[in-house]
């Protein structure tokens, strides 16, 4: 490593307070829903009530008619491409003749108070031709197949299992909504404040979409409420410019929970057919497996998750003949993308089943098989790629498994499943304990172009050396502007470091999503400070900085820090990219295609109530190495936010659809975990260094979630005794 | 409508208010304090969180007009003590979302009991979703908020 020994307070591996967090705890930091400006008008959306539909015709006479309105526009008023897409370009702006799911957009209002613009939505006539529906992903048009085969396809073991299993849609449910305020400029164009991941992969679809230079089109990155992975697509984004552009003034949009349902992609749902062949001493021989995903109506990310579902589908397992397809399917469901850990989550609530279900045939303990067949570095995986770095799979897992039982039960009914519902004092509650891990890829993969844009600049305020961070990663709750700042701090040894608003005046970042931002944008952050580290000892021919002061290679002070600053600011900017990575062969998946694998580790303990089906997790204990933790406190924010979606989605988060209607888009139907539900959590943090990352870290956002889910269920299969080869996991499956 | 009430200690007035407008809106919208929040707009998340006579309520579930003549608390009204400064500390606060209406529900715990225990804290808390902590290290900051 070349960081400084400066010394100073808050770099990397401490855990100093959140730039942001002053404003956050007193109500005052600015949410994109929070925006406000003179003159502005509400934006609002009429979205498709069929899953399925000829639009034969829209009439916007009385909308228009409405006193307080604005503007009513259709896809007609689309000035520039009238479809966007991550990877495909196939979603509509507005629906163009026919709708897909249900909650397509069809037509979007401005008007002077948000209920006149609902109301004049809802005098929007829309004339549908209903037509049929195809909601069983099965049944779909296919999106992306993705093939891997390694090893021998006819290999034969001494001991089967197989299984089938299915993974409901989740949501990613953040709580700030969807919102923004679009502005209209003088030279034509718009400035868009906004919550995203990625500020510049909106601005380009938001230009063409408009049909303006992208330089028209300015994206400031307005106070995020958490994302996910929810909003990597777009949302209201093109809505509301276009509404702004048409009105020429500022238009806001702010989606309540029941639209945020529609406004923003979900989990694919799965169902997967394992077949696990091991030796009669618990050796994996051979995994062949059948992964189909649901993608919805539109590709978003899909074609990325059916890839990760494919090469991280056998779990951190040495397996020689892998035959593994994951296919990804049109339907007139709601689109699903990413959400975290996308792809990983289904394929290892699968494996990790699998792999309980081998230990019980071969009467083996779930740890001890996990252990005979967990990978390493140098472990092969199934697209052929050499696991390089640790992979410290039986390390994590030999730490939950020795960690101190769960406490026994208080007997305070608050700690009974059914809680304060009173519904057992404790008959019929059974103890059950499951363990689950997880692999999964950081940052982007299969050749992808990945890189991420810093621009620092180190200048003298009021005489005092200072720091200024500019890029556009998004901050959306994980704490990048605090790691930002604590990089600037090692790098320079300077203390007092400012981390500029992420806006679209700086080359991109790429996306606040796949683990991917500390290592990237952290990465580039450390790599603009040593440039300007270097231009700084250039100017007096220093070797090192320390304390403030620039010394020569023998150690001798030269001159003062601020002194050489006096000269003029220094400024870099830096574009940093990690390794490269390759395509998968289409026809036998192999290929490095993936740049660096995480790990975590669950043990889960539950009570349930078999007679009820109620579920209290009791503890979670997790291991998860992370490299090197560049912010502890944020680290375990990290682990202990993924550990509880990945808890909610083995117990009761599930977008229900009948027909392909969404039946539960409130916060009343769809269940996320309350501070009743989650348990007290163990964290152990291995910090096992990566040779080839900034600082050797390893991202930390996605993998807690990926071996929650499985651990939870194995929890309360090791209970009930029951099967249980769906999630969520809901009281019927347990008493049924 | 006009509505008049009592906000943070100050008289407010609202006018041109539409009957159907919630007090979480009139506060947002009208009275520029955007600290109270909107995720649900349906009572179930508490990020809303509001003083309205002394006793917390969701204001998403406030009509209005029921806040005639009553004495409100939003976030921004409570000084900044050991709450805000034990979530900070603890490190509750990721994309902060959910942060205004847990500090006022904690703000509103600890007056009514100084020393809760765990259960209780969950107990009270229970109205109040967060996405982004687990909830860990928001037990911590009431813990380290009862300490200081
Ligand atoms: S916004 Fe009021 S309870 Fe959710
Ligand atoms: S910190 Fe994001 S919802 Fe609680």
């Amino acid at each position: 490593m070349t960081t400084v020994e400066a010394g100073v307070a808050g770099g990397v591996g401490t855990s100093p307070k959140r730039p942001d967090g002053g404003l956050k705890v007193r109500g005052e930091f600015a949410f994109s829903s929070d925006l406000w400006a003179d003159d502005m008008l509400w934006g609002a959306t009429l979205r498709s009530p069929h899953p399925h539909a000829r639009i034969r015709g829209i009439d916007i006479t009385a909308a228009v008619a409405l006193p307080g309105v604005y503007a009513v526009l259709t896809h007609e008023d689309v000035p520039g491409a009238k479809r966007y897409g991550l990877e495909i370009v196939d979603q509509p702006v507005l629906a163009m003749g026919e709708v897909k799911y249900q909650g397509e957009p069809v037509a979007v209002v401005a008007a002077d108070h948000p209920e006149t613009a609902r109301r004049a939505a809802a005098r929007i006539v829309v004339d549908y031709e209903v037509l049929p529906a195809v909601t069983e992903a099965s049944l779909g048009v296919l999106l992306r197949h993705v093939p891997i085969r390694t090893g021998d396809p006819d290999a034969t073991a001494d001991v089967v299992v197989t299984g089938e299993y299915q993974v409901g849609m989740q949501d990613q449910a953040f709580l700030g909504p969807e919102s923004g305020l679009a502005v209209p400029a003088e030279d034509g164009g718009v400035d868009l404040y906004i919550a995203t991941q990625w500020l510049h992969v909106d601005q380009k679809q938001v230009a063409d979409c408009l049909g303006l230079p992208a330089e028209k089109v300015r994206l400031t990155l307005a106070g995020v409420g958490g994302a996910f992975g929810a909003r990597e697509d777009l949302s209201m984004q093109v809505h509301a410019s276009l509404l702004a552009l048409h009105t020429g003034r500022p238009v806001k949009m702010v989606y309540g929970r029941e639209e945020s349902f529609f406004g923003h992609v979900h989990r694919h749902p799965a169902t997967m057919w394992y077949e696990h062949g091991a030796t009669r001493d618990g050796k994996l021989v051979y995994v062949k497996a059948k992964i189909v995903l649901d993608g919805g109506a539109y590709a978003s990310s899909s074609t990325a998750v059916a890839a990760n579902a494919a090469t991280l589908g056998i779990g951190p397992y040495e397996v020689p003949n892998v035959v593994m397809d994951a296919s990804v399917y049109y339907t007139n469901n709601p689109p699903c993308g990413a959400m975290r850990g996308f792809g990983a989550v289904q394929a290892c609530f699968a494996y990790e089943s699998q792999m309980d279900k081998l230990a019980s045939a071969l009467g083996l303990d779930p740890v001890e098989v996990r252990l005979r067949n967990a990978m390493t570095t140098g472990s092969r995986m199934p697209t052929g790629q050499i696991v390089e770095g640790p992979a410290p799979v039986a390390d994590l897992l030999i730490r939950v498994r020795s960690a101190p039982p769960a406490p026994e039960g208080s007997g305070d009914l608050r700690e009974m499943p059914g809680g304060v519902s009173n519904t057992t004092h404790g008959e019929g509650v059974v103890r059950g304990i499951g363990y689950g891990i997880g692999i999964k890829n950081v940052a982007f993969s299969e050749g992808f172009d990945d890189y991420a844009t810093a621009r620092v600049r180190l200048e003298l305020i009021g005489g005092e050396p200072a720091v200024l961070v500019h890029t556009a990663a998004a901050e959306v709750g994980q704490g990048l502007v605090t790691v930002q700042a604590q990089i600037a701090r090692t790098e320079l040894g300077v203390e007092r470091v400012t981390v500029a608003t992420a806006d679209t005046s700086v080359g991109s970042a790429g996306s606040s999503s796949a683990s991917r931002q500390t290592y990237m944008t952290g990465g580039a952050v450390r790599a603009a400070c040593q440039a300007v580290r270097a231009a700084l000892l250039a100017r007096v021919g220093g070797a090192r900085l320390d304390g403030g002061k620039v010394l020569s290679d023998s150690g001798a002070v030269i001159a003062d820090l601020a002194s050489v600053i006096g000269d003029g600011p220094i400024e870099e900017t830096v574009e940093w990219r990690h390794r490269p990575t390759y395509p998968l062969d289409p026809v036998t998946g192999q290929g490095n295609a993936h740049v660096q694998y995480a790990f975590a580790a669950h043990r889960a303990t539950v009570d349930v109530d078999v007679e009820l089906g109620l579920v209290r997790v009791v503890e979670i204990v997790t291991a998860q190495d992370v490299g090197k933790a560049v912010n502890p406190l944020a680290v375990e924010g990290q682990i202990h936010g993924g550990t509880a979606q990945g808890l909610g989605l083995a117990l009761m988060e599930e977008i229900q659809m009948v027909d392909g209607i969404v039946r539960n888009p409130s916060f009343t139907d769809y269940l996320i975990p309350t501070i009743l539900d989650m348990p007290p959590m163990k964290v152990d943090v291995l910090e096992m260094a990566d040779p080839h990352s900034p600082y050797g870290l390893r991202g930390v956002g996605e993998p807690p979630t990926i071996s929650s889910t499985p651990a939870v269920v194995a929890a309360v299969r090791a209970a009930t005794g029951k099967a249980l080869t769906r999630v969520p996991v809901r009281p019927e499956h347990i008493v049924g | 409508m006009r509505l008049n009430c009592t906000v943070n200690g100050e008289a407010r007035q609202a006018d041109d208010v539409w009957a159907g407008e919630s007090l979480l809106y009139v506060l947002r919208e009208r009275l520029g304090l955007p600290g109270s929040k909107n995720a649900c707009e349906q009572g179930e998340c508490g990020s809303c969180t509001v003083y309205m006579d002394g006793t917390p309520v969701c204001a998403c579930l406030v009509a209005a007009g029921q806040a005639e003549g009553r004495d409100v608390v939003t976030v921004e009204g409570i000084a900044d003590g050991p709450v805000q400064q034990a979530f900070l500390a603890a490190g509750a606060v990721q994309c902060g979302f959910c942060t205004p209406g847990l500090v006022v529900a904690v703000h509103d715990l600890l007056a009514r009991d100084s020393a809760p225990t765990d259960p209780e804290i969950r107990e009270a808390l229970a109205g109040n979703l967060c996405r982004c902590t687990g909830y860990e290290k928001i037990l911590d900051a009431v813990r380290l908020a009862v300490q200081r």
